[in-house]
């Protein structure tokens, strides 16, 4: 099984690598807040567009014109 | 019963309404004007969508009424350079801008998804987004297009009071150090894993045969392995270690690093030399438990206080100066003595000085805590942050800023905090003992092996050190510290620090005493109605009448109208007219009756000083009635209306269960000696123990006196209480409490009243129950391992049986144990939904 020489060492490289994604990920922040976006993806936007009151008076009046 | 409407529930909060209040056709029914203008707002924008989330998701959870509250301090320069942060702008004559708010009353996720529509409600904010967990929202926005106190003013209408967020200030620190720790963590976590694959791997070998090559090839990368964590994510606990010897303070990452660095260090040695046995699989994992404990400790809410914030929360920063020209608006920090300064009825002094013209009331509730505005003339001296009530004042400034006497007090906040110090955790005790048992018994075993052999007097010796290690502890009592403040703070008690557990157990052990504020805490802090002389039927023509005013006056009125029920016939609100005189009394009519409620001189004077109204005028209620309110009607008087600040009806239940905690209550008040001494006879209270007419500083200096001979825990919410909040060894601010009380604070509750002081209590000697259960779990693995190993029966397979056993041990009585169970009172006014 002379392949374990070759084959661990691989394989701790590959753990590396995994382990230089992680600190990456929690050094850019990803990891802050882990509770909000388990209920921002239920909370999903039909897309309506929202008006506003300033905004709908003003389009009535342009529309009265 | 005529036109009863189809649903009498309040279309924002879920509250009943009562049915005087129902406008009879419409399709919603509110119960104050708060939640009308809330569902107003969101209705508005068209989000209605809101209410059907908040079923989905959360159902038969509230949302709170929203508040008239504006938030003009916010504005300051001052304070957007402490808790704001700028952006680079993007476009020219853009200022965009961040900060943090802290909002009270989320409760779900359909609030995340209404605050996220920020930007929507209010043009100029750019984005909003959520921290759900701590309840923070991040808010950027272009200055020059919208104030900050406009969007806080929104926030507060939707029933999301904002508070500056504290930790905003060191907050770029604190998250790269949480970032840190926990990329640490992680990293162990790899390595540990690791490191026991490979340890499987040698076990296995170690029954049956396996190729030397390949034993020393696991042993090399191994020991890589485990050099690496000791030397990286492990390298925090070693320089704990050293930073306690230095400064010769107990502290548990002593005895664990000693085990740590020696059980490396000899496995080097092992792998060097060819043979013995290596504990790598047990320290790494012992360094990964180690560093999700400190992860987790590290994470706790930290609040401090500065003198200065505490002071822009409670003074204003702009004046008028009156000068040879007129008026001048200045800001409060170029103020001189001797200057002038106009105060306008309804604002805030600015400035400590002496009134030159003008006479009013001024309401000083948040220096003395009193209910009762004073009235004031020309000569008489003023202290900044008092309330102008009635007429414009000049006041001749003596002192501004920090030279206040509210910037004393604040001064004196700061002083306390920083003089309480440090406690030393039960745990960090206990390091001392178990670094000397640890070390002696490693010595024992070095010596009675020796002759023997040295190395395997050495082997056993580290294998005690490693095994004993007291990764349980200290695993274990941070968890059951934060476990039980998560539990608290749902329990709506916010406490600040695994230190004020401790403390508020200790008090109670040692027969400690309990100083307890009176406005607010033991008494309800609203003026109630408590008797009515005359006509009945007019409270409801007068509730109408004051329904839209925010006077405390008013709100007694109209409490005491809801709980008359007189009637079930709704009334028109559309039909009143009222004009509020400020301060005095309110002048209207309700559809066609002229009404007028004010106090009693105020109605008179309107009525023109008619004398025979066929009401005998009684003497005052006896030394709680705050005033007495008339009802005149149609050109006459037909009701009286007594009003006083009532006591809690759980208060007397309580301070008997804070007794039989072993706690001796006494009350510390502003207010008169006659108030608090019946106040304190109908709680059963001796009167040595009721201190009356305390000028803030004379509480802080009662609470220093105790503080000498035995614990002392105060409970109160005024700005008048913060000083010996801050001095005393636990400071509780509860509900409604002013800022600075709650920056003064150690804990915040969230309910009224003073039961769920007694669950705090309750719950903190639960808690260090279980640390001690915690820790003489861990001492009894300690002393069977130990006795293993003088045997020299310990190899590292069963080491590392042993030792997650231990910890998983110590770790199910931390999570198993109670601490703080949810208190059932009635003034529970948010709760924690599903978000968390």
């Amino acid at each position: 099984m002379s392949v374990l020489y070759i084959v661990v060492p691989l394989a701790l490289v590959i753990v590396a690598v995994f382990v230089a994604f992680f600190v990456w990920s929690v050094r850019s922040g990803q990891m802050d807040d882990l509770d909000s976006p388990a209920t921002r993806v239920m909370l999903d936007d039909d897309g309506t567009p929202i008006t506003r009151p300033a905004d709908r008076a003003a389009k009535a009046d342009a529309a009265r014109r | 019963m005529d036109d009863v409407p189809r649903s009498t529930v309040c279309a924002h909060c879920g509250l009943c309404v009562p049915a005087w209040m129902v406008t009879p056709g419409g399709s919603e029914q509110f119960c104050c004007a708060g939640c009308r203008a809330a569902y107003e707002l969101i209705r508005g924008c068209g989000l209605d969508r809101y209410y059907a989330l908040r079923d989905e998701l959360a159902p038969g959870s509230k949302s709170i009424a929203g508040s008239n509250r504006q938030f003009a301090e916010f504005d300051d320069p001052a304070f957007m350079k402490l808790h704001c942060r700028v952006c680079d702008a993007p476009a020219a004559g853009a200022c965009v801008r961040t900060v943090d708010l802290l909002l009270e009353g989320v409760h779900c996720g359909a609030c995340m998804w209404l605050l996220e529509k920020l930007p929507q409600l209010v043009p100029g904010v750019t984005s909003a987004r959520l921290h759900a967990g701590r309840n923070v929202l991040t808010v950027t926005w272009d200055d020059a297009a919208v104030r900050l106190s406009r969007i806080c003013a929104t926030l507060a209408k939707l029933g999301y009071t904002p508070h500056a967020a504290r930790a905003s200030r060191d907050g770029r620190a604190a998250s790269e150090q949480d970032r840190a720790m926990l990329a640490r963590v992680g990293v162990a976590g790899a390595l540990a894993g690791n490191v026991m694959l490979i340890f499987l791997a040698l076990y296995a070998g170690a029954f049956d045969s396996m190729d030397p090559g390949h034993v020393r090839l696991f042993r090399i990368i191994s020991t890589a392995l485990s050099v690496l964590c000791l030397l990286w994510p492990g390298r925090v606990l070693i320089d704990g270690a050293i930073a306690a010897i230095r400064t010769r303070t107990p502290h548990l990452d002593v005895p664990i690093s000693l085990g740590l660095v020696l059980g490396t260090a000899w496995g080097v040695y092992n792998t060097v030399r060819g043979t013995g046995e290596l504990y790598y699989d047990s320290i790494s994992v012992l360094i990964f438990f180690l560093l999700i404990g400190r992860y987790i400790q590290q994470k706790q809410q930290r609040w401090a206080s500065s003198s200065v914030e505490l002071l822009f929360s409670l003074t204003p920063q702009g004046a008028t100066v009156i000068t040879e020209q007129g008026e001048q608006e200045v800001s409060v920090e170029s103020l001189l003595p001797g200057q002038t300064v106009l105060v306008r009825s309804g604002q805030s002094v600015p400035v400590d000085g002496v009134v030159v013209k003008g006479s009013s009331t001024l309401d000083r509730s948040l220096l003395t805590g009193e209910s009762q505005p004073v009235s004031i003339e020309p000569g008489q001296e003023v202290f900044a942050g008092t309330v102008n009530v009635a007429a414009p004042l000049h006041v001749l400034v003596s002192s501004t800023g920090e030279q206040t006497r509210v910037g004393r007090l604040m001064r004196m906040v700061e002083e306390g905090s920083r003089r309480k110090g440090r406690m030393l955790l039960l745990a960090d005790r206990a390091a001392t003992w178990f670094l000397v048992a640890i070390v002696g018994l490693a010595v024992a075993t070095l010596v009675i092996w020796w002759r023997v052999s040295p190395s395997v007097a050495i082997e056993n010796a580290v294998a005690l050190l490693v095994v004993t290690c007291p990764c349980g502890l200290g695993l274990a009592t941070p968890m059951v510290m934060t476990i039980a403040m998560g539990r608290a703070a749902r329990a709506g008690m916010l406490i600040k620090d695994a230190q004020t557990v401790e403390r508020l157990a200790d008090a109670a052990r040692s027969r400690g005493v309990i100083a307890l504020d009176k406005t607010g805490t033991l008494t309800d802090g609203r003026a109630t109605v408590v008797s009515i002389e005359g006509e009945m039927h007019t409270l409801r023509l007068a509730a109408c009448l004051v329904a839209s005013s925010n006077h405390r006056v008013a709100r007694a009125i109209v409490d005491a109208a809801k709980r008359a029920e007189l009637t079930t016939q709704p009334l028109d609100l559309t039909r009143v007219r009222a004009r509020e005189i400020s301060g005095r009394g309110v002048i209207g009519t309700v559809g066609a009756t002229n009404v007028i409620v004010g106090s009693e001189a105020f109605v008179r004077s309107r009525l023109g000083a008619s004398e025979a109204d066929g009401l005998a005028k009684g003497p005052g209620q006896g030394p709680q009635a705050l005033s007495r309110v008339a009802i005149a009607v149609d050109g006459k008087i037909r009701t009286v209306l007594s009003l006083a600040d009532q006591v809690r009806g759980d208060a007397r239940e309580a301070i008997a269960s804070l007794r039989s905690a072993g706690l001796e209550p006494i009350v510390l008040s502003g207010d008169e000696q006659a108030v608090v001494q019946s106040i304190g006879r109908s709680l059963g209270i001796a009167d040595e123990a009721l201190h009356a007419g305390l000028s803030p500083e004379e509480k802080l200096a009662e609470i220093e006196s105790i503080k000498a001979r035995r614990a002392v825990i105060m409970v109160g919410d005024g700005v008048n209480d913060a000083p010996a909040l801050a001095a005393a060894s636990v400071g509780i601010a509860v509900r409604g409490g002013a800022e600075a009380s709650l920056e003064a604070a150690d804990v915040y509750l969230r309910s009224e009243g003073v039961r769920p002081v007694v669950e705090l209590i309750a719950g903190s000697r639960r808690v260090m129950r279980a640390i001690w259960l915690t820790i003489f779990t861990s001492v009894a693995y300690n002393v069977v391992a130990a006795t293993l190993c003088m045997a020299g029966l310990v190899n590292p397979l069963l080491a590392a049986i042993i030792m997650p056993a231990s910890s998983f041990t110590v770790l199910a009585v931390a999570l198993l144990h109670p601490s703080f169970r949810p208190t059932t009172s009635r003034g529970v006014a948010s709760t924690d939904g599903g978000v968390s």
